[in-house]
């Protein structure tokens, strides 16, 4: 058998290879690099292994960080995912409303991040702001400048109203995807609306489903500037989320070297957590 | 089990039908007895689905009365109605066992788990799918999971009809003989009306004691697979039964008979008395391609055609013939003498049909 030498094959490949390389691979290296080194000016850098790395992984800081960062997900999950179907299954399906439910729901996606931080920065100021002057009339004391919970609680309301919709319109339109056929042998099988949605709906959402965890686990893992400009962080610490601290670190004390370190394994951590949720819930496929 | 009844029966999906053809069932009265084996046979389009929906009650009809055993049913939803359905496309819930599948109905009925039980491995057994009970239904193949889909509605022996929507559509073709068996093995194990929808004259023939054809949204011929070959009483189904369909000539009454062009073909004076009976539009006459009798030898007295085309089908032959203007099909046997350039031919006078305006012009006993 006579191999054919031709390697021109490679010049197609090569445009995804260097666009790859300069928009991910390069950035992240140089990121590498800082990680390993001590580097104070161009003809001073020191090689220093895994010394940034220890640092960083013992750092009570940043283990507060991560351990507010992962209670905060799981809450934005476990509200936003049942909320987000639940807003689905209920929206008209046809007619005029359905246009403007789906308007008025797209409505905060559009909303710049920066924006949804100062609307309810003002909107829950205890003395000027609706919400909160109208809470703390009706007797409830509500502060979140002072108050932790008051301050989780309200950037996790800022969530969810900011990104619900977003689970709420792939749900619908997963919904929407599912064949009327379905519908009507559940009907002449006698299924309760309970079993209707358990064997029906749910199975037929997963795929929509899978893509609106991960981009609510990946976005509010990554979450920044709006409790940044909602509570700039606090009290105290009490809303300073893992990119809150890695900021501070990097850009407030321009510890470029541990910083670097903490932000590959911040990386390292979405990408094993999005990997996890992935394979949960892809997996029950493979059963026989 | 019951008797189904449809009375007056309309309807439209316009909400305000302004005439006929808004109607994707016209008004029609008719009878599926308990027990019968029918099959409901058109072309797509003609309201089979629509007529089937309106019996199970996913569809309300706009017009007229369905009755179960005597009982208006219109009200009841299709839960309340206990029919069984069962769709062109295979429809399995996804996430459970086959087991849990077929036994899906009969929980929801809150039937005792033994009992299911039992009730699932018969059915399971009829339709060859044992060796599957433990399987995810996603993984099964287009058959297998039509096989469920079929399973879920058998395996409620209790139901008032089942029907079937074309169910056969997606099965492979040597294993639709073989379902279609089961149908009828089951049909006669268990007494259940049963209405099955298709546009396959073979299907409806092999599945069906009696069979319903519709055509423009209403019912145009109930009978027996051999009245419709025989008597169609309508040229659709002159058209659509048989292989060729029926060969039909538009003509003029005149006397002593009918003529078109320089034919002229003799009727009996009972029927020549109905053509002047009736107002008609249209005059035809149809006769089946396998009832047109070929001589052997040239015959004066015989019509006179042209052969224009002569295909060979193996077990016989069809020939495309051309009298005075008129193409007709023929149905020839293979052992017969296939006539040259001019064929002689004869129209026997117990299978030729006189329609007026599309419908069988009979003689009154």
């Amino acid at each position: 058998m006579n191999k054919v030498q031709n390697n021109k094959a490679w010049w197609l490949v090569l445009p995804v290879f260097l666009l790859v390389a300069f928009s991910a691979v390069i950035p992240m290296m140089t990121v590498v690099n800082y990680s390993v080194q001590d580097i104070f000016d161009q003809s001073s850098r020191y090689f220093v292994g895994a010394d940034w790395y220890k640092q960083v992984l013992l750092d009570p800081r940043l283990h507060d960080s991560l351990l507010r960062q992962f209670i905060y997900s799981a809450c934005v999950l476990l509200i936003e995912i049942p909320l987000g179907i639940a807003i689905a299954l209920t929206m008209p399906t046809k007619g005029r409303w359905s246009s403007l439910v789906l308007i008025i729901l797209a409505i905060p996606l559009l909303i710049p991040w920066n924006v949804v931080g100062t609307i309810w920065q003002i909107f829950g100021r205890a003395d000027i702001g609706l919400l909160g002057s109208t809470l703390n009339a009706m007797g409830i004391s509500y502060n979140y400048a002072a108050n932790t919970m008051d301050a989780w609680v309200t950037v996790l309301v800022m969530d969810v109203w900011h990104w619900t919709s977003l689970v709420a319109l792939l749900c619908y339109s997963g919904l929407r995807a599912i064949p009327d056929v379905y519908y009507q042998a559940a009907r002449i099988d006698r299924a309760s609306a309970w079993a209707v949605f358990r064997h029906i709906q749910l199975p037929k959402l997963k795929s929509v489903l899978l893509i609106a965890v991960m981009l609510r686990f990946m976005d509010s893992f990554m979450i920044y500037t709006e409790p940044f400009v909602l509570t700039g962080g606090g009290p105290g610490n009490a809303t300073t989320f893992l990119s809150q601290t890695l900021t501070q670190m990097a850009v407030g004390q321009f510890d470029l070297g541990p910083a670097a370190a903490f932000s590959l394994v911040y990386f390292l951590i979405i990408l094993l957590v999005s990997w996890l949720f992935y394979t949960a819930m892809t997996h029950s496929d493979a059963n026989r | 089990m019951a008797e189904i009844h449809l009375r007056n029966l309309a309807h439209s999906y316009s909400p305000t039908p302004a005439g006929p053809d808004d109607y994707a069932i016209r008004e029609m009265n008719h009878v599926w007895e308990q027990g019968g084996a029918y099959a409901l046979l058109g072309p797509s389009g003609c309201g089979k689905s629509t007529l089937l929906n309106i019996i199970s009650g996913l569809l309300s009809p706009s017009e007229g009365q369905v009755l179960f055993d005597h009982k208006v049913v219109n009200e009841l939803t299709p839960e309340k109605r206990n029919i069984a359905q069962v769709f062109q496309f295979p429809v399995v819930y996804d996430t459970m066992t086959v087991f849990d599948n077929l036994a899906f109905p009969l929980r929801n009925q809150g039937m005792a788990e033994a009992k299911i039980h039992s009730k699932v491995q018969e059915i399971a057994e009829v339709l060859d799918l044992q060796s599957l009970l433990s399987k995810k239904a996603r993984n099964l193949t287009a058959d297998e999971k039509q096989k469920v889909s079929m399973g879920r509605g058998l395996v409620r022996d209790d139901v008032s009809a089942i029907l079937f929507d074309e169910p056969l559509t997606v099965i492979d073709p040597h294993l639709k003989w073989k379902l279609r068996r089961k149908l009828k093995q089951i049909h006669e194990q268990f007494n259940i009306t049963m209405v099955y929808v298709t546009h396959d004259q073979l299907e409806a023939s092999t599945f069906a004691d009696k069979i319903a054809v519709m055509y423009g949204g209403q019912i145009v011929q109930f009978g027996t697979p051999r009245e419709l070959f025989e008597r169609p009483s309508h040229t659709f189904v002159g058209y659509f039964i048989g292989s060729p369909g029926m060969n039909l000539i538009e003509v003029q009454a005149e006397a002593g008979g009918v003529r078109f062009a320089g034919t002229h073909l003799p009727l009996s004076a009972a029927l020549q008395q109905r053509i002047t009976d009736t107002h008609y539009t249209t005059l035809q006459v149809g006769i089946r391609p396998e009832f047109i009798h070929v001589w052997d030898e040239p015959n004066p007295d015989a019509l006179q055609a042209d052969v224009v085309h002569v295909e060979d089908l193996g077990t016989y032959k069809i020939l495309t013939l051309n009298l005075d203007g008129a193409p007709l099909k023929v149905r020839l046997a293979e052992d017969k003498p296939v006539p040259e350039g001019r064929a002689s031919i004869s129209f026997p006078a117990q299978w030729l049909m006189l329609y007026v305006d599309d419908y069988l012009l009979e003689v009154l006993p």
